[in-house]
């Protein structure tokens, strides 16, 4: 019986979380926290179940309250989305289980309010991902947006402005897919995916088609921050409080980028129309574009932001080249991304507990930190590209798609991308790692509160072991997926 | 020339300039707050019939041609609701955007957020 | 002739435990150094044990896991594989009990550091020595690339900062431009697994092969310390001399030569090269890095830059060698891998027995050392001149079949080159060793303590018997004319 509900499972899990936060919280505000933990670890095992029930190339539909597809709502688990809400679910885990010490440094007495706003952002990236309805993504997607705007703007007073920016860019957005879908509804009658697959190729002529299709990409990619819609990210993700940026970076576009995937290439496949080379060639400009940007920062956060559009870059390009290498990499990317810059918000957060100030010259001046330096260095290693971390992996695929494809000039902008990373990285763990002290100095203070080492430790090793399985992901979950775009 | 959707669009139109020339920012939420309006009020002429009747039909089976379609209203009432929550968060930012700065004017928020956000390496 | 075997995969066990069990023991540094010595010792074991079944002709294989979708990690000991990771095996055992006489004389800081990243800089050289495809090639280049880094700032200065920068800047450029290497050549190949004569076919469009080639030129140049990709390597010398010793003339450097050699003999082989003109251009390249780094090495007056540049010059004679296009001349190159390693080592354990014993780091200041250390300076004599080409020194057996091999292959430059270099290279250690032995005794100074003179002289006398007997313990001499005999191809 519970196989049958897989598909719903996560979502409802960590709704029922979000609700039930507050209430415990009436008796005693660390038992919200538990409770919040609680619901993601148990909305990531529900999702990795979802993953091992379609590994190989099964597919789940949930018809939401009994309604049958294609009028009633639909929630699909098939590889790409169960390996999605896998990677979205797991990541959100390992964030809220250590977010304590931060959330009680940032939220003061009201920590609550960040584990219910949390969750609500989880719920709603989840979604996105196993939804199957067009429509639901919309409501899904909006969900998580205005709990992420208030997340985003609890922090200090620079936060407010940056918060607002979000909002009206992130509305924006969101109404620009919902225009998408409005005119594609008003061409074929239905918002069920699977539906709406089969009855694109009768109407693909019709300009409404392709305005809808502008539409929908327009809208995800701003949600996904892809350049140049990427305004809205460098000062969200840079004055968020530390505990929502140890989550939101790492998540919260890649249920967009997973949405534009799914609708582009799995359920209107416009051929005639140039969005994949259009999508192609801005992922490319996105990763040079970050990586010089990142380049420039002196603000620890505002290096990582900025990395973060460059990395989501490399997942646009690689949706945009279609092909089974990229799409390979692309969607490895996301799982790699969302565990790397997790780690290194988290780390940055941590330090920042002790720091003066989150610019680079104040990290450096802290004492030395070696395991939090080891964390990330691995992931630096894992946005380098250098094996045996996830990263190298997932920059192999797309770099055999590009050259597949026969764009050279697109792999010289991932190789470009590479190297940029590599020095945007190094003056990020420089301070950390060159400082990392003698043995012979006395017994270090706790470098950081256990919970926050134990979650850096989890994302160093499962970036490593992403990158030694890689094969088994590919294998069972990837592969049949980008075959599914059957190009 | 159906007048209805070129209304529409002109609404988007309007709610974009506004959101993009405006310097307050309340004014730009009003100019989103008609950009989103102008999506739901598109939606909703997608629903619209000639001589349409409204959808109330007895139970059984019913022929659908003389009836308005009744979906999109539905999912608008989910956009509205979208909407509405969107505006109050928005307005609550703005409500305390206010008393952080003292002022609604995009450019003076800018110039004392950059004001106050010292170099990083300042004491604190 | 492919035989399945666990002695490659085993090769990799030693290092990859001691990395681990030394960061364990950081409490106890006695253990720590038993550790990398037990490591270094089972490591050169067992691929010593591999040597002989590679000799006659058999390649001992293992497959891992696949590394990404179709591209296992594999080795394959060959006769290059093997020669170039017993090179370095056994270095490393003589290297550790220097350095560990080396950092207890100078009371080093951070040594749990520094032996640990020793062993994975080891795990990552004989993983890439034994590397059966290009895929595990890169996989450890990169992690060599890495495991360095720590010990090029080990001093923790900001001179060793900006040295590490610097190395690592280059490096990983080189490692990009690599990786594209690699992902083109699996388009154009089909396949990434090296096989001698190369698996380029020949009928790929000439533009791909000039980029392809001046991008894995570029990728394995860096380390190779080809003009003008050198930079790092003089500036690396800060680390200690340890590490300059085996990481800066053995393993890091020599990676780069091996790749260079992989490359030419075992994906685009030595006949597509020659064809399209490259190898000209990659002869060109190294004739000019022979040149030039000699005369920089002869304006130095620190020792240890003195020998980074000669480094830098020597390594250009392995990749001439490969670009000259002739058996001889593959032959020559390769043995040079292994000359050029025993004597290079030699000569830096001879400078940091001077540092730690003298104190002194300045050829200008080396007056009358030799009388004081006798048996280091002689070693760093004899060293220096069997590097440069005196009979019966490894040397001259690698450089005499250079010369044959230009000679064959109608390359006069070359000769000329080859022997120019030979005089510079007497030019610019002769007034070292004069210094050292002529004028008056050098202030009060020991000879070096036994853990760091044993060493050298063991590295120095097995560069002489290498020479005198190139087909012995280690069949440098068979071994390089197999694997020149290999690639050439019918």
């Amino acid at each position: 019986m519970t196989r049958a509900h897989l598909p719903i499972l996560p979502v409802l899990l960590t709704l029922a979380g979000a609700l039930l936060v507050p209430i415990v919280a009436l008796a005693s505000r660390r038992a919200a926290g538990v409770v919040a933990a609680g619901a993601a670890i148990a909305a990531a095992i529900a999702a990795l179940a979802g993953v091992a029930q379609v590994a190989g190339g099964g597919v789940l539909r949930y018809a939401v309250g009994g309604w049958a597809a294609p009028w009633g709502i639909e929630l699909v688990l098939d590889p790409l989305s169960a390996f999605t809400s896998a990677a979205i679910a797991g990541v959100a885990a390992v964030s809220l289980a250590s977010a304590g010490p931060g959330a009680r440094a940032a939220f003061e007495g009201t920590t609550p309010r960040f584990y219910a706003l949390a969750l609500v952002v989880v719920t709603g990236l989840l979604g996105i991902t196993l939804s199957g309805d067009l429509f639901n993504v919309f409501v899904f997607l909006e969900i998580a947006a205005i709990a992420s705007y208030a997340l985003v703007a609890s922090g200090a007073a620079p936060a407010l402005a940056a918060g607002f920016r979000y909002l009206v860019l992130g509305t924006v957005g969101a109404s620009f897919y919902l225009l998408g879908v409005g005119l594609l509804y008003a061409l074929t009658g239905t918002l069920n995916m699977a539906d709406l697959a089969a009855r694109v190729p009768a109407v693909s002529a019709s300009p409404l088609f392709a305005g809808g299709v502008a539409f929908i990409v327009v809208g995800l990619a701003i949600k996904v921050a892809l350049f140049p819609l990427h305004g809205w990210l460098p000062d969200a993700y840079t004055h968020a409080p530390p505990p929502v940026a140890a989550l939101l970076p790492a998540v919260a576009t890649k249920a967009p980028a997973y949405a534009l995937a799914r609708t582009l290439l799995y359920v209107l496949r416009p051929d005639e129309l140039p969005v994949t080379t259009v999508l192609a060639w801005a992922g490319g400009a996105a990763v040079v574009v970050g990586g010089l940007f990142a380049l420039r920062q002196t603000d620890a956060r505002r290096l990582l932001a900025y990395s973060s559009v460059s990395q989501m870059g490399y997942i646009v390009l690689g949706l945009g080249l279609a092909n089974s290498s990229a799409l390979t990499g692309a969607y490895l990317h996301i799982l790699n991304h969302a565990v790397m810059k997790s780690s290194l918000f988290m780390a940055v957060g941590a330090l920042m507990l002790s720091a003066r100030g989150p610019s680079l010259g104040a990290l450096a001046q802290l004492a030395p930190r070696p395991l939090i330096g080891a964390c990330m260095v691995v992931a630096a290693l894992s946005m380098v590209g250098v094996p045996p971390a996830g990263g190298f992996f997932s920059k192999w695929y797309l770099l055999q798609g590009a050259i597949e494809a026969g764009q050279p000039v697109l792999v010289a902008a991932i190789l470009l991308g590479s190297l940029l990373a590599a020095v945007y990285m190094y003056r990020l763990t420089e301070a950390v790692w060159l400082t990392a002290g003698d043995e012979g100095s006395p017994p270090r203070q706790r470098e950081a509160p256990p919970v926050v080492l134990a979650a850096l430790l989890v994302l160093a090793l499962a970036t490593l072991g992403i990158g030694l399985t890689n094969e088994v992901i590919v294998e069972r979950l990837l592969a049949p997926a980008a075959a599914a775009v059957a190009r | 020339m159906n007048w209805p959707y070129v209304a529409g669009v002109l609404l988007l139109m309007l709610g974009l300039y506004t959101m993009i020339a405006q310097r307050n920012l309340l004014k730009k939420l009003v100019g989103m707050t008609i950009f989103q309006t102008a999506i739901i009020l598109f939606f909703l002429l997608t629903s619209a019939k000639r001589d349409g009747r409204l959808p109330i039909v007895p139970p059984g089976p019913v022929d659908p041609t003389p009836y308005m379609n009744p979906l999109p209203h539905a999912l608008m009432l989910t956009a509205i609701v979208v909407m509405v929550a969107t505006t109050g968060v928005a307005l609550a930012l703005l409500i305390r955007l206010y008393a952080a700065y003292g002022s609604l004017e995009e450019n003076v928020i800018a110039e004392r957020v950059a004001a106050e956000t010292l170099p990083p390496d300042a004491p604190r | 002739m492919d035989v399945a075997s666990l002695l490659p995969g085993l090769a990799l066990a030693p290092a990859g435990a001691a990395a681990a069990l030394i960061v364990l023991s950081r409490r106890h540094p006695p253990l720590r150094e038993t550790w990398s010595v037990l490591a270094a010792a089972a490591q050169t074991a067992v691929v010593a044990a591999m040597v002989p079944r590679v000799s006659e002709g058999v390649r001992l294989t293992w497959e891992g896991p696949e590394l990404v979708a179709g591209v296992p990690l594999l080795l394959r000991a060959d006769p290059l594989g093997v020669l170039f990771a017993a090179l370095a095996s056994g270095l490393w055992l003589l290297t550790t009990v220097y350095s560990i006489g080396y950092v207890r004389a100078l009371d080093e800081p951070r040594q749990t550091r520094y032996f640990a990243c020793f062993a994975l800089c080891l795990f990552a050289t004989v993983g890439l020595a034994l590397a059966g495809n290009l895929l595990t090639f890169f996989a450890f280049f990169e992690i060599l690339t890495v495991a360095a880094y720590p010990l090029v700032v080990h001093k923790g200065t900001e001179e060793a900062a900006r040295a590490g920068r610097i190395y690592l800047l280059y490096t990983l450029t080189g490692g990009t431009a690599l990786l594209g290497a690699v992902v083109w050549t699996s388009a154009l190949a089909g396949t990434l697994e090296f096989r001698p004569g190369g698996i380029l076919p020949a009928a790929t469009a000439p533009a791909a092969l000039w980029g392809l080639f001046a991008l894995f030129v570029v990728g394995c140049g860096v380390k190779a310390a080809i003009v003008p990709l050198h930079t790092w390597l003089p500036l690396a010398m800060i680390a200690p001399t340890p590490v300059s010793a085996l990481l800066h003339a053995v393993a890091v450097v020599k990676a780069g030569v091996f790749g260079v050699v992989r490359i030419v003999g075992f994906v685009f082989g030595p006949e597509l090269l020659g064809d399209m003109g490259a190898a000209g251009v990659l002869a060109g390249l190294a004739l000019t890095t022979i040149l030039l780094a000699s005369l920089a090495a002869a304006a130095q007056d620190n020792l240890k830059r003195l020998l980074a540049f000669s480094t830098i010059s020597q390594l250009s004679y392995v990749v001439l060698g490969v670009a000259l296009g002739t058996q001889t001349g593959f032959a020559g190159g390769v043995v040079h891998i292994a000359s050029h390693a025993l004597l290079k080592i030699t000569l830096f354990f001879c400078a940091g027995a001077i540092y730690v014993t003298a104190h002194v780091e300045r050829v200008s200041d080396m007056a009358g050392l030799g009388r004081r250390m006798p048996w280091t300076m002689g070693a760093f004599a004899a060293a220096a001149f069997m590097l440069a080409g005196m009979p019966p020194g490894a040397g001259f057996v690698s450089k005499w079949r250079l010369i044959e091999g230009a000679v064959q292959g109608g390359a006069w430059v070359a000769v000329l080159v080859l022997l120019a270099g030979v005089v510079l290279n007497v030019a610019y250690f002769t007034p070292v060793i004069v210094r050292a032995f002529a004028g008056p005794a050098a202030p009060a100074t020991a000879e070096a303590p036994a853990s760091l003179l044993v060493p050298l002289l063991i590295t120095a006398a097995g560069g002489l018997l290498l020479g005198l007997v190139p087909d012995g313990v280690l069949p440098v001499l068979p071994l390089a004319l197999e694997i020149a005999r290999s690639v050439s191809g019918p």
